[in-house]
């Protein structure tokens, strides 16, 4: 890849305005859309059954309907043989004995009796943990996040990377609420990956620019920050790449169970290269980062020692 | 400019390599199906009693791959997961309760790999198949019960120290003292402070002769930990006995408890027998009073009222004989008449109770009572309700025909199958307080294996696209990169198989993420060498220059990364955790393999000589 010298940080108002469309949709989506807790959050109970053959859903769907479970969900799992039967936390009837009443019922009509793949019941209360928990885990990590580069640089530089952290967060739970996909705790373990990648990005490109701050002279704050941009574009390209390339291989052949996270991935991995490059640095900038936040002051005394 | 490695260095990541191999290679040995059986008697099974388990196999119609017998244990490895269901069921018909007959995988790790303490990594539940329980013990109910000791202890010291007292009752979490005089409260109150230090006193405010007692707080800490760890001996007592290898039982915050039953596919029986609180008590019963006037809302002092399996209600007396904590052996069979029974041994105590009370009892009828509590959350108009219940029937009355104490047998049970499920309570001890099932994950065999499948197979995709794409882009130094990618996943499973942490499906997709983002640091390196090239550097310089400036940047770009993934770890759950796990151990090792091994490499190829041209 040649060296490029796009102006990235002079055109910065297209990003921002861009980004910030982007952002409000992504959460007029989650507002309208919201997203499609799955029974690790809401509680409740999900069976997968597999077939030999073709599982017919109607037929399923009435036998449920005529044992009493009426607020069944039934859809096929990824092949046309696989079953997944939702159920939320019933009214006046015990959980722990759901599943085998469940499949009791599905096997009296059927010709070919189902074999159980998989059983997940949620009570209630570690519904609410779990979701606390994941909550908790977003502003741990967040915090972590800002302490660390507000150490290591400074605390623009700190709040830029967070606020494209969010961006890329925010984007790709809208375009997930968006698909209607279950979120799940292993798309919650993404969207918490996510993070983590976003961030080795947006860090790779500040370390440039406090390497520029420190190097380059006769320069201006924009002038360094979008040579910064321009040379560890390559890098962020190839990055993204190869991490795009592993993860469409999850998201081909890893099966249901893996799917929403390796969407998530995707997704994210994507936003997170574009605010890499169009939105961290210039978000800094509009908080008036300049080369005196990082270079270190000279002592009083220290220049004479330099004499020679 | 020296581009080399000095001795220690080379050493370390040659060391580090071959140790890393030889320790992942138990991973590709895989399993075999297998069924393990045991004594659960302290004696060992002997030689002799091995070879009838043999020829039993044999006479099920199995051939077995390998007949193991050491440490007083048997191993039957087996060539399908079909033979290995046929024989334990086969085998627990014939061996009854002396033995115990669990399903296993066992690694087909050769012995100087075992010798060494090597092992292939240990697979979660959604990969080998199994059921996942999270239990909640109930702390009310445990606080509850030690009230009701609490009660009965006050009264009896009121009793031994000849205080009158009107009323010792429960009230608002409270336990209410009434005596009759009110001039014996400071010796009730000494007796309190000496004896019942668990306890808080609080002065009625409107009577001088009541006093207010209450648990304390730290007395209410320590029967709850006391429950919890109870619990934990007789769920790890009862998973024993239901015969699961390698079960899980672990605590969880302060009032859960993990059951994680590996190869275990018949959920109902497992939460049967890990939830139910199923005891029996033995009383005798109040043929004195008349049941028709209990009925009616009179129950005499002394007596309550039961009901037997046929609704009918009879009177027993309050006072216990025998409890199910004395119990110390129960076996179940049939008696002579062909009746499921379960046949009792007592402990000490419990046997001189019961032979004190036969001998002045003969001719009377005797109840056995079976107790249950049974605890679920329902919900009632929205709300999220804990729903217990003590289910409490007279399985048999039988009039005491002569003085017995250690050993007896008790009939009634409805079948066979309830007699051999309560003799194994009884066996496996009570639970200190109920519990209650609030998490269920079962994953079957099929899908485990289907999940390994797939793993596996985007792993392979997604590891020889990445290899292609570096060897394509970077040539030389994109195959160097390779090595050390492939280096780095050889360190990934040696480090996952020496902690034998839980590998779990998420666990192999952050393995392969692992994959894509560790080759981020060659990149970093290889993209600062082009530019210092660029900028007109020597090669040797350019390595030297590049290894050098890019090394800060990945500190900082992986330190973010491990932040996150600790949180992750420290909030995550069962398979989350699994992911955390791989991506943790990932981003440090790939430290490790992307910067020192690829620069030995590097140093090999490209060190102490002149070099006009990189291939880069």
């Amino acid at each position: 890849m040649k060296l490029t010298t796009i102006n990235f940080i002079g055109n910065r108002n297209i990003a921002l305005i861009f980004s910030s469309i982007l952002s409000v949709a992504s959460l007029v989506s989650l507002g309208v859309n919201g997203l499609q807790m799955g029974i690790d959050f809401t509680g409740g109970t999900l069976i997968e059954v597999g077939y030999q053959q073709p599982a017919d859903i109607t037929v399923l769907r009435s036998t449920l309907d005529g044992a009493g479970f009426a607020d069944a969900t039934v859809q096929n799992f990824g092949t046309a043989k696989d079953v997944l039967i939702r159920l939320k936390l019933q009214e006046g009837v015990s959980s722990v004995d759901l599943s085998s009443k469940v499949l009791e019922a599905i096997n009296k009509t059927t010709a070919e009796p189902a074999s159980l793949r998989r059983v997940e019941f949620v009570g209630p209360q570690i519904g609410d943990d779990l979701a606390q928990d994941g909550f908790l885990a977003l502003l741990y990590s967040t915090i972590g996040i800002l302490i660390y580069v507000a150490w290591r640089f400074e605390w623009k530089f700190s709040l830029g990377a967070v606020i494209a952290t969010f961006h890329d967060v925010i984007v790709t739970l809208g375009v997930f609420s968006l698909l209607g996909m279950e979120f799940d705790l292993t798309v919650l373990a993404a969207v918490l990956a996510l993070i983590g990648y976003s961030l080795n990005d947006t860090i790779v490109v500040y370390d440039r620019i406090r390497e520029s701050f420190l190097t380059m002279r006769n320069k201006s704050t924009e002038e360094m920050m979008n040579i910064s941009v321009n040379v560890t574009l390559s890098r962020t390209i190839m990055t993204s790449l190869t991490v795009i390339l592993v993860l469409a291989s999850l998201f081909f052949l890893g099966g249901e169970v893996i799917h929403g996270f390796a969407v998530v991935l995707l997704f994210g991995v994507f936003f997170g290269t574009y605010s890499s490059i169009f939105i961290a640095s210039p978000v800094a900038l509009m908080f008036g980062v300049c080369p005196a936040d990082l270079v270190p002051v000279v002592k009083e005394g220290e220049h004479f020692d330099n004499l020679p | 400019m020296q581009n080399h490695f000095p001795l220690w260095k080379n050493s370390l990541v040659l060391i580090t390599f071959l140790i890393s191999l030889i320790y992942a290679l138990p991973n590709l040995y895989g399993e075999d199906p297998s069924v393990q059986i045991s004594s659960t008697t302290p004696e060992r099974i002997s030689q002799q009693k091995a070879s009838e388990i043999e020829s039993a196999i044999t006479a099920l119609g199995v051939s077995t791959k390998q007949f193991e017998y050491k440490d007083g244990r048997v191993l039957a490895r087996l060539s399908s997961t079909d033979d290995q269901l046929k024989i334990a069921d086969g085998l627990r018909d014939q061996l009854g309760n002396a033995f115990t007959v669990a399903l296993n995988l066992a690694p087909n790790t050769p012995s100087w790999l075992q010798a060494i303490g090597a092992q292939a990594m240990y697979l979660g539940l959604d990969l080998r198949g199994g059921v996942h329980f999270l239990l909640e013990v109930d702390m009310d109910a445990a606080v509850k019960q030690a009230e009701e000791r609490y009660i009965d202890d006050v009264r009896l010291a009121l009793r031994r120290e000849k205080i009158r007292y009107l009323s010792v009752a429960k009230d608002n979490g409270f336990i209410k003292v009434k005596l009759k005089v009110a001039e014996e409260l400071p010796s009730f109150i000494s007796i309190l402070n000496k004896e019942f230090r668990g306890l808080d006193i609080t002065e009625s405010k409107q009577a001088n002769d009541e006093l207010w007692l209450k648990i304390s707080e730290r007395d209410q800490k320590d029967i709850k930990k006391f429950a919890v760890a109870q619990n934990m001996t007789t769920l790890r007592n009862r998973v024993n006995e239901l015969g699961v290898a390698e079960p899980v039982i672990q605590q969880q915050g302060d009032n859960r408890i993990v059951v994680q039953l590996p190869g275990v596919q018949d959920t109902t029986r497992a939460k049967e027998i890990l939830g139910t609180t199923a005891t029996l008590e033995y009383r005798l019963v109040d043929v004195e009073h008349d049941v028709q006037k209990a009925l009616e809302g009179h129950p005499p002092i002394g007596s309550r009222l039961y009901y037997d399996k046929n609704a009918q209600p009879l009177l027993l007396n309050r006072q216990i004989i025998v409890t199910g904590d004395q119990i110390v052996d129960a076996d179940s069979g049939m008696d002579q008449d062909g009746r499921a029974a379960v046949f009792i041994t007592l402990n000490g105590v419990g046997a001189t109770k019961m032979g004190k009370f036969t001998q002045q009892n003969v001719g009377k009828p005797m109840a056995v009572v079976f107790i249950e509590y049974k605890v679920d959350t329902r919900i009632v108009n929205g709300e999220k309700v804990r729903h217990k219940e003590k289910v409490e029937k007279v399985i048999s009355v039988a009039t005491i025909q002569g003085v017995f104490s250690k050993r007896f047998q008790t009939t009634g049970l409805d079948s066979p199958q309830e007699a051999r499920n309560l003799s194994l309570l009884l066996r496996a001890g009570a639970l200190a307080a109920p519990v209650d099932i609030v998490e269920e994950r079962t994953v079957g065999p099929s899908l485990g294996q289907d999940n390994i499948d797939k793993g596996f197979l985007s792993f392979i995709v997604g590891f020889i696209l990445v290899v292609l794409f570096m060897a394509v882009y970077y040539r030389l130094f994109g195959m160097i990169a390779n090595f050390a990618l492939a280096f780095n996943v050889v360190i990934v499973v040696a480090i996952l198989s020496m902690l034998q942490a839980t590998l779990t499906l998420p666990g192999i997709a952050g393995i392969i993420l692992t994959v894509g983002m560790s080759v981020d640091a060659n990149v970093l390196i290889f993209e600062r060498i082009k530019e210092e090239i660029r900028e007109g550097n020597t090669p040797q310089t350019s390595i030297f220059i590049g290894y050098e400036k890019a090394f800060a940047t990945i500190l900082d770009s992986h330190v973010t990364n491990l932040v996150v993934a600790i949180v992750l770890f420290a909030f995550g759950t069962g398979s989350v955790k699994g992911f955390a796990v791989t991506l943790i151990i990932g981003i440090l090792s790939s430290m490790f393999t992307a910067i020192t091994g690829t620069r030995m490499v590097i140093n090999w190829i490209y060190g102490d000589r002149r070099v006009e041209k990189l291939s880069i």
